[in-house]
C-alpha cells in the first residue's frame, strides 16, 4: 500500500513538473500577452515592399508594442503586400489617418510596423485600412540612389533615373509611371 | 558471389526486422485500449521511465544550458550582440537540443531498463507463464511500458528545456552580466508558440520511437544472459541512430 502511494505521488509530481515546464515556456518565453488578455481588432495596410517583415512582428506606436502582424499576403490585383495587423482593443483611439511605416529595430534587428498618429477625430476600427504607408527601406535601392546622385550629371539624370526606378520597382504598376510622368 | 549473398541476406534481415517491428507495433496498438483500462499499470511505468529519469534529465539539462550559455556568450560577444544570447540559446534548446538530448538520455536510462526487464522476463520464462495462464503479455507487460514511455518522454523534454533555459540564464545573466531585461525580452519576442510545439512534437515522436525499440528488443531478446545484454546494447544504439535520423526529417518538415 505504502509503495503504491509513493509511486503515485512521485509520478504525480513528475507529471505536474512537466506541465509546469510547459506553462513556464508558454507564458514566460513566448510573447502572447496581446492575444491572451482581452480582445483585439484587425486593421490592414498595403505596402509596395515589406522587406523582411514576418507574421508575429510587433506593431508599435511611440516605441510601445500595441499589436502584432497577423498575416501577410500578396494581392495580385494591385501587386502589393497586404499586411493584416491585430491591435489590442484597449488601444482603440488611434486616428484613422495615422500612417504605418515598416521600420528596422537596431542595426541588424528585425522589422516592425511603426504607426504614427494622425490628426483625425475618427478612430481606426476593426476591418479598417491604413491608407498612408511607408515601405521598408531596401538597402540596394538606397545605394542605387546614392550612386545616381554621386554621378551628378544633370543632362543624363532623367535617363538613368528612369532606368534605376524601373530596375528597382519593376512590376509596380500604374503608380510609378505617374510619378515618372510628373518628373 | 559470396559478397552478393551476404548483402542480399543482410538486406533481407533488415527488411524482416522492420516488418517485425511494424507488426509488433500493430499488436501493441491493438492492445492499447484494453491496457488503458488498467491505468495503475501505466502509472507505475510513467514512474519507472519518467519520475526515475528526472534527476539525470534535470542535471544534464542544467549543464547543457550552462555550456550553451558559455559558448553562445563568447560567440555573440564577437558580434557585439550578446543580448541575443537568450534568443539563440532558447531556440536551440527548444527546437533541437532539448528533444534530442532528452531522447538520447531517455534511451540510455529508461530504454535499457525496459529492454533488460522484458528480456529477463523472457529469459526466465515469465512471459511464457503468462501465456499459459491466458494472460496476453503484450497487454499486461509490453503495452503499459510502451504507453508509459510515450507519456513520459515529452514531459521529460519540456522539463529538460525549462531547466536548460535556467542554466543559460545562470551563466549568461548571473556570471557574464548580460542584461536581464534584454535577455528575457529578446527571447520572448523571437520564440513563438510554434517553436514550443515543434519541440513537444519531437518529444512525442522520439518517445514513441525509443519506447517501441526498447520493448521490441526486450520482447524478442534471445533468452540467455548474453542475449539480454545484446538486446540492451542494441536498444541504445538503434534508438540513438533513429532519434538523430528522425530529428533531421522532422526538422526538414517543420522548419
Amino acid at each position: 500500500m505504502r509503495s503504491t502511494r509513493t509511486v503515485e505521488l512521485s509520478t504525480g509530481l513528475f507529471v505536474l513538473l512537466g506541465f509546469a515546464a510547459l506553462f513556464f515556456m508558454v507564458t514566460q518565453i513566448t510573447n502572447r500577452e496581446l492575444s491572451v488578455n482581452g480582445g483585439s481588432y484587425e486593421v490592414t495596410a498595403m505596402f509596395e515592399n515589406i522587406g523582411s517583415l514576418r507574421p508575429g512582428a510587433a506593431v508599435s506606436m511611440a516605441g510601445v508594442t500595441v499589436g502584432r502582424v497577423d498575416t501577410i499576403t500578396f494581392d495580385q490585383n494591385v501587386y502589393k503586400a497586404v499586411v493584416k495587423m491585430r491591435i489590442a482593443s484597449n488601444y482603440n483611439r488611434i486616428p484613422n489617418d495615422s500612417d504605418a511605416a515598416i521600420m528596422t529595430s537596431g542595426l541588424l534587428g528585425g522589422q516592425y510596423v511603426g504607426i504614427t498618429a494622425g490628426g483625425s477625430e475618427e478612430y481606426l476600427k476593426s476591418g479598417d485600412r491604413i491608407e498612408l504607408v511607408q515601405d521598408a527601406l531596401v538597402l540596394e535601392n538606397l545605394i542605387n540612389q546614392l550612386v545616381a546622385s554621386f554621378m551628378g550629371r544633370r543632362d543624363e539624370q532623367n535617363d538613368s533615373g528612369a532606368e534605376t526606378s524601373d530596375d528597382n520597382q519593376s512590376g509596380e504598376g500604374a503608380q510609378s509611371k505617374t510619378e515618372e510622368a510628373k518628373q | 558471389m559470396k559478397l552478393l549473398r551476404e548483402v542480399t541476406g543482410n538486406a533481407g534481415d533488415f527488411a524482416a526486422t522492420v516488418g517485425g517491428v511494424t507488426l509488433f507495433l500493430g499488436r501493441i496498438l491493438g492492445q492499447t485500449p484494453r491496457a488503458l483500462l488498467r491505468p495503475s499499470l501505466i502509472i507505475e511505468q510513467v514512474h519507472n521511465t519518467g519520475a526515475l529519469s528526472l534527476v539525470i534529465i534535470m542535471t544534464c539539462g542544467l549543464f547543457v544550458g550552462a555550456v550553451l550559455g558559455l559558448q553562445g556568450y563568447n560567440l555573440l560577444l564577437r558580434f557585439g550582440s550578446e543580448d541575443a544570447l537568450g534568443t539563440a540559446a532558447a531556440l536551440a534548446l527548444i527546437r533541437e537540443l532539448g528533444p534530442v538530448v532528452t531522447a538520447l538520455l531517455f534511451s540510455g536510462r529508461a530504454g535499457t531498463a525496459l529492454a533488460s526487464e522484458i528480456g529477463l522476463m523472457r529469459a526466465t520464462d515469465q512471459l511464457t507463464a503468462m501465456e499459459m495462464m491466458a494472460v496476453d503479455p503484450i497487454r499486461r507487460v509490453v503495452a503499459p511500458r510502451f504507453i508509459g514511455g510515450v507519456i513520459a518522454m515529452p514531459l521529460l523534454t519540456l522539463i529538460f528545456i525549462a531547466i536548460g533555459i535556467f542554466g543559460v540564464q545562470v551563466v549568461g545573466v548571473q556570471m557574464f552580466g548580460v542584461d536581464s531585461a534584454n535577455f528575457w525580452s529578446q527571447m520572448r519576442s523571437s520564440v513563438a508558440l510554434d517553436d514550443i510545439a515543434e519541440g513537444a512534437i519531437k518529444g512525442v515522436v522520439f518517445g514513441f520511437a525509443c519506447s517501441l525499440i526498447a520493448v521490441y528488443e526486450g520482447y524478442t531478446a534471445v533468452p540467455t544472459a548474453e542475449g539480454v545484454g545484446r538486446a540492451t546494447t542494441r536498444t541504445v544504439v538503434i534508438s540513438a541512430v533513429l532519434t538523430l535520423m528522425l530529428d533531421y526529417m522532422l526538422t526538414a518538415v517543420m522548419l
